[in-house]
Formats: C-alpha cells, structure tokens, sequence
C-alpha cells in the first residue's frame, strides 16, 4: 500500500515537472481529484479549482537560435558546426550563384523575357544551410522560394533556366510556369502553386519511407508561413505526429505572404508555438544564421530518422525582394524597413564575414567569383532562348500514363485545325516531327 | 392479463411488420440482378460487395508489401466492414486509421504513391470527399503532366461509398462522380455488383494513374454474386453490354444498371421491345466507343444516373452522342436523372430517377 502510494507521488511530481517544463509561465498546478489524474480518454491532465484561460501570452515566446552575429562572430563557441574548408565555401558559393541568379532572371522578366520570377533574396541562408545537412537520398518537398536548396543539391544553372523558358530541354516539357522545379535524379519533388499541398503529401512520402527496411532517409518539407494558415498544414502537422513520420517540416517565416504582414496572418507566437501543441519535436531558428540552420536540421534530421518523431522547424527571415514579378512591395511596406534587412542581417554578408575570419575568402576572390556566376547565368540564358519549345504533341502527353481513345481523337483534331490555320499558330517556336 | 399479453404481441408484430414495409419501401429502389458470367475460371465463393471489395484489398496487401490501406475508423473494419480482420492479418502499419481529416487522407495518399508505395485510401463518405478536392483534382490529377513524367502518384486509388441509401439525407447519399469528370489526369470507376467491384478494384489500385473508386453502398450487403476468389482485374475505360436489343440503348452505372435492367425488362414486358443495356463502369476516361456503337444500332439512348441532372455526367455522354451519332438517331437524347436539388431526406422516393421515370422517358423515345 504504502509503496503504492509513494509511486502515485512520484508519478504526481513527474507529472508537475512535465507541465511546468511545457509552459514557461506559472499554469497553476494545484492537483485535486485526490492527488490523481483526471481519467477523460483526451487528455492527461490534473485539475484544479482556479479558473483561468490560457492565451498567447500565457507563455513565453519560442527563442530564436543563432549561432553567428551580425558580424559573422561565432556567438557561443560549442555551437560552432565542424564544417570543412569546401563545404563551407560550397555554401557560400551557392548563395552568390544564387543571388546572381535571381538577379538576372528578374531583370529579363522586366524585359519581357520570360513571363515570370520569383526571387531569394534574403532567404539565402535558410536555403544552403538546410541543404547542407542533408544527404541526396532525403527527398524534397519545396513551395517555390527554395531555389538554394535545389543548386547545392546539384541542379544546374541550365536546367533551371531551361525550365524558366520552358524549352525543349526542359523535364516538365514546358508545361508549368517558371520557378515550378522539380528533378527525379535529385529527388525533388516537382514545385506546385496550390500552396500547402505539398505538406501533407510530404507526410505521406515519409511514411513510405519509413516503412523501407533499414531506413536512413526523411524528408524536409518547405513552406511559407502564410502557406500555414491553409487547412493543409493542419492536416500535416497532426498526421506526421499522429501517424510518427520521419519528416522535417521547415516554414519559412519572412514577415510577408505577398502584402499580408504576419500579424494579419496569425495572432499566436508564430509557427513554431503550434509545434508542441501538435505534438511535433519544435525549434525556432534565426534563418539568416546558414550555421544555425545547418545545425537545426543535422539534429532534426538524425532525431527524426532513429525516432521516427517529426520536427518542425520555423526558420526566421525577411523576405527582401517582391513577392514575385507581378508584385511591388513598395505599395504595402516601407523602403527604410526593407534597406534595415539588406544591410544588417543579409544572411549572405554574415556568412562572408565569418570566412573571411577563418581566411577562406576575400574581397578579390569574392569579386571573381560574382562575375563568373553572372556570366554564366547570362551565357545559359542565351543558349536557353534559341533552344525551340518542345512539339504541341507534348500538350496532350502525359495526362495518363497511356493516352486515352479520346484525347487520341483530340490530337488529331488539333493536327488536322493545324495543317490548315497552323500559319496563325507560333509554331516555329516549337519543335516539328 | 393473457389476454392482453396477446394482443400486445400482435400490436408489437404488426408494428415491426409496418416498419419494416417503410424501410423495405425506402431502401429498395431497385431489383438486384446478380452477375451470371465469371470472367475468370476457377473456384468461387459467395460474396457480397463488401466481401467483394475486402477480398481485393486483401489480396493487393498480401501481394504488394508496399500496400497500406487507410482512412477515418479503417483500423477495426471501417463503417461499412470492408477493411474487416485486415489489420489484424497485415499489421497496424499497414492498415491504420487517421485523423479526421479528408484533405490530410487525399494529400497523405499522394505521398505515399509519390514515394513508391501502393496506397489504399478510403473517404468514409463521397459527400465528404470534397474537402479532399484540391488535393485530388489540382495534386493528383495533374502530378504526372506538370512533371513531364518524373513524378506520378498512379499508385493511389481512393475508395468512397456514394449514392443513395433509402435515408442518407444531403450528405450521405451524393453521387459526385460529375464533379470529378472534369478533371483529366484522374480516373473514376463505379462498379455495379461483387464481381466488378473486385475486378475493377484491383485494375484501379495497380493502374499507374490516381483512380477514385465510388462503391454504391447500398449493394454493400444487398448484392452477392458467386465471385471468383482467384486474382483478376477488369479493364478500366471499357463499358460492358449486359443486355442486347435494337430498340434503344440504356446507359448506366452503379445502383442505376440494376434500374436499367428491370426498365429493359418491363420494355420486353410491356412494350414488347428490346434494350441495349449498357454498365458505363468507367467515368473518366469512358468508353465511348461501345457507347456511340449501341446508339448507331439503336437510333435511340436514355442516359440515367442519380446525381442531379445539370452538368452530371449524363450532358456529357448526350453531347457526344449528339455529335457521334446525329444521323443515326431517331429521336433527342434523353436523361432521367436525380432532380437539380440537393439530395432529400423524406422525399427521396420522389428524386431518384426509378424505373416508373425511366420507364416513362423511354416510352417517349420509342414513341418519337
């Protein structure tokens, strides 16, 4: 009896310790029901007489993990990844091919080039430091702005160029608008616009892969912090948990879902308070810091594939450019906040700084290294423009994995309309037989 | 006091008998004419389309080790019992219940198939698939196009029980086969009895395109046929005849086939004309072609289907016709179809297009 009693206190003070530990701030917990927990099949859970309602302020907010300062100093010397010499340049390399990228293929929207760009800037460091601590057999699920991820993961300039104009050397045959990536050799996931959608599925795909014998693969799952508002990212959060998924799922949270600031987009501590709430292994992270990024997701990742336990990572940021090429930011924020991102946390300066401590990198070197980025986008662009689009056949392949009767029909329909009106039809853009 | 014990018992009967007349009334809209050709050789057990249905996916999981089957109360056997002994047999892994959550179940399913595995989901009504509509029609649909191919989530079939019930009110008894129709990458399939339901079951779970399976649920228990307990798939986009005749030709699919077939009958009967009568099975893609061959025979088609008339499924067959077939037919396309109007409780008896209806449209056909 009397040992009976002693592991009921015990259970009792284990308990305290669980909910003091989950909040920060004083829940009161003040046990009644004679010392035991209440037995309603939802929850576990004490109860108590004071009547108080819990909100957002009820806790402290999420912190956000760094690991560099602005200057590029390591903060806290324990924390300092051991990444080597290349990869740190790799890094770094990336996010200038990147920003030169983004660069161009805007300014050649602006021009009538292509029909349309979304850029990085400011996200760079999310992008190469999840990318890093990931390994190629992890699949990818992306919204559209992880465009990072996808260059270190070793898609080239050209393919993603040749998918901005839809060519025929394109893989999603020119059928998508530009930035909807996608690559089976590099494991990502072909982009979508539906926003969110991707969740869920990323959910799914880790199921699949968790039930592989001797797994050691996740997936990371990309989104932006508007895209969490969708029911979507409701429906991922607790299937990954409830259903225990080796899946990371990493929002980038930069201020901005096109003109919506975040305090329109939720009234909680953003993202990541969600997390525990949902039952999912939870941290917040200063996007900016590629370090800290880098060892988020190394965590995340091994954490996840030995415990089969999801993580969600909310990676802080500030979305720099426009939305996209159909937006102008200036209509709905100030310039002076958008120059404060460019100049004191571009993640791209912070992460130079810090190779220039360790003497990886120069300002020479650096000037180099730009100009080569950019005249390679420009030499690809070029090629990419006179490479024809592929035949008007491939407009109706595809749809199934064998054509249907019926869409036979209507492709000879459109070759018959063709060999008569074709002289109004740009096919000269595109390849013949 | 014996007395009264009496007559209570005869009140009791008689009450029970009334009851029953009333559900009798409501839920058979319709005489089931089982299926009397095997389409394959071999041993046969009696089931009925739940059984039928339970057998597919039964086999598909101990056949495909990358097979898991899923949905809201799926783990104990599901509302209707299809998945029932399933998880006791294959492991809680592979046969497990999710959140309740329609897009969550569609997405999940897409992730799955994306990742190489064979994925079973179930919606535990059509009329609560369309939380699950983008997923399905902007994701599934299109995952094969929009990739050139890399990507496809063929390996995901979705069942849903639809169509009406005797007492299924607004959001138990929809038929959203329509709705889907529109969206081209997808398949919809809708079996009539067991033995197409585990035929074209199987066809759908190993077709590499994404197939929405819609199982009329009121055969679930009322349907039973001696179905083959071997391995065997029916092809997908091919409608069958199941009755031959020059005098016009019927088109159908699900609960509405058995309709069809008694209106043939009473035709015979009555009229003393015979019918084609045509099993679409497959929506999307449809078999067009059998279609249009009937009604160059017949000169004559009635088109009915339970789901409202207004853009169902039925315009698109008519306008095909129309188009196929003009100087072949003897008189204008004709569709007896559920009335545009959200599905009722009470009055359902008075929506769907029974064989009086039917029978009504094709006197006026013939009579042209």
């Amino acid at each position: 009896m009397a040992l009976r009693t002693s592991a009921q206190l015990f259970r009792l003070q284990a308990l305290r310790q669980g909910t003091r530990l989950l909040s920060t701030q004083n829940i009161p917990n003040v046990a009644q029901n004679g010392g035991k927990v209440a037995e309603f099949p939802g929850v576990k859970a004490p109860y108590v007489t004071e009547m108080k309602f819990l909100n957002e302020t009820s806790y402290d907010p999420i912190p956000i993990y760094r690991v560099m300062d602005n200057n590029g100093g390591i903060v806290d010397s324990r924390e300092e990844p051991n990444l080597d010499k290349e990869t740190l340049l790799y890094m770094y390399k990336t996010m200038i091919q990147l920003s030169q990228m983004d660069k161009i293929l805007y300014e050649s929207q602006r021009q009538g080039r292509i029909s349309f760009y979304m850029t990085n800037y400011g996200e760079e460091g999310i992008h190469v430091g999840c990318a890093a601590a990931l390994t190629p057999k992890d699949m990818i699920f992306a919204q559209y702005r992880e465009v990072g991820v996808l260059l270190y993961r070793g898609m080239t300039i050209t393919e993603l160029i040749n998918q901005c104009y839809g060519n025929d050397e394109d893989p999603g045959r020119g059928r998508q608008m530009p930035v909807h990536y996608g690559s089976a050799q590099h494991n990502i996931v072909t982009i979508s616009s539906p926003l969110a959608t991707q969740m869920p599925q990323a959910v799914g795909a880790a199921y699949a892969l968790k039930r592989r014998p001797d797994n050691d693969s996740c997936v990371i799952c990309f989104f932006g912090e508007g895209a969490a508002s969708e029911g979507d990212a409701h429906a991922a959060f607790n299937f990954a948990a409830t259903l225990e998924c080796p899946v990371i799922l990493l929002c980038r949270n930069n201020g901005y879902a096109i003109s919506t600031p975040t305090n329109e987009q939720y009234r909680g501590d953003g993202i990541a308070a969600r997390g525990p709430a949902m039952g999912l292994q939870t941290i917040r992270v200063d996007g900016t810091d590629a370090l800290a990024m880098y060892n988020a997701v190394s965590k995340a990742r091994r954490m996840t594939i030995d415990t089969n336990k999801p993580v969600l990572i909310e990676a802080m940021s500030y979305r720099v450019g426009h939305h996209s090429t159909s937006d102008d930011s200036s209509a709905y924020r100030s310039l002076e906040e958008i120059h404060k991102w460019t100049k004191d946390d571009s993640p791209i300066t912070k992460f130079k700084r810090y190779i220039e401590h360790k003497g990886l990198w120069d300002e020479e070197t650096d000037k180099t290294w730009t100009k080569e980025c950019r005249n390679l986008v420009v030499r690809t662009m070029q090629e990419a423009e006179k490479k024809k689009k592929p035949h008007w056949k491939e407009m109706l392949e595809d749809v199934y994995y064998d054509m249907p009767p019926r869409i036979q029909n209507q492709m000879k329909q459109m070759e018959n309309h063709l060999k008569k009106y074709g002289e109004h039809y740009p096919l000269d853009q595109h390849k013949s037989e | 006091m014996a007395n009264l014990v009496v007559k209570n018992t005869n009140l009791f009967t008689k009450l029970v008998k009334h009851i029953n007349g009333c559900t009798k009334r409501l839920s058979s809209h319709f005489i089931y004419f089982p299926d009397n050709e095997k389409p394959v050789e071999g041993e046969t057990s009696k089931m009925n389309m739940m059984q039928a249905i339970n057998n597919a996916m039964d086999i598909t999981l101990k056949t495909d080790p990358t097979a898991v089957v899923f949905g809201e109360d799926v783990g104990f056997g599901g509302v209707f019992r299809c998945a029932l002994g399933l998880q006791e047999k294959y492991g809680k892994d592979r046969v497990f219940n999710t959140p309740l959550c329609e897009q969550g179940i569609a997405g999940f399913g897409i992730g799955l198939a994306t990742a190489g595995a064979t994925a079973i989901a179930e919606i535990q009504f059509a009329d609560y698939i369309f939380p699950a509509f983008d997923q399905l029609v902007n994701e599934a649909a299109k995952a094969r196009y929009r990739s050139g191919g890399q990507f496809a989530c063929g390996a995901l079939t979705v069942r849903a029980p639809s169509g009406a019930v005797g007492h299924g009110g607004l959001y138990h008894s929809q038929s959203p086969e329509g709705m889907f129709a529109h969206a081209a990458g997808l398949r919809v399939v809708v079996p009539r009895g067991p033995i197409a339901a585990k035929g074209l079951l199987l066809s759908c779970i190993r077709e590499k395109d994404p197939c929405i399976f819609l199982e009329p649920k009121i055969l679930y228990r009322s349907a039973a046929e001696d179905v083959p307990t071997g391995d065997y798939t029916l092809p997908l986009g091919k409608a069958q005849v199941l009755r031959t005749g020059d005098a016009a030709t019927l088109v159908g699919w699900g609960t509405q086939v058995h309709v069809l077939l008694e209106v043939a009958r009473m035709a015979d009967e009555k009229l003393g004309v015979k019918c084609d009568v045509i099993d679409l099975q497959s929506i999307l893609p449809w078999d067009e072609e059998t279609v249009c061959n009937s009604v160059k025979k017949t000169g004559r088609c009635l088109v009915a289907h339970e789901a409202p008339l207004t853009a169902g499924f039925g315009a698109e067959i008519a306008a095909t016709i129309q188009e196929e077939c003009f100087l072949h037919l003897e008189a204008p396309v004709r569709r007896a179809a559920g009335w545009d109007a959200p599905f009722p409780h009470v009055f359902e008896p008075f929506y769907l297009p029974d064989k009086w209806r039917c029978y009504e449209a094709l006197t006026e056909l013939v009579n042209y």
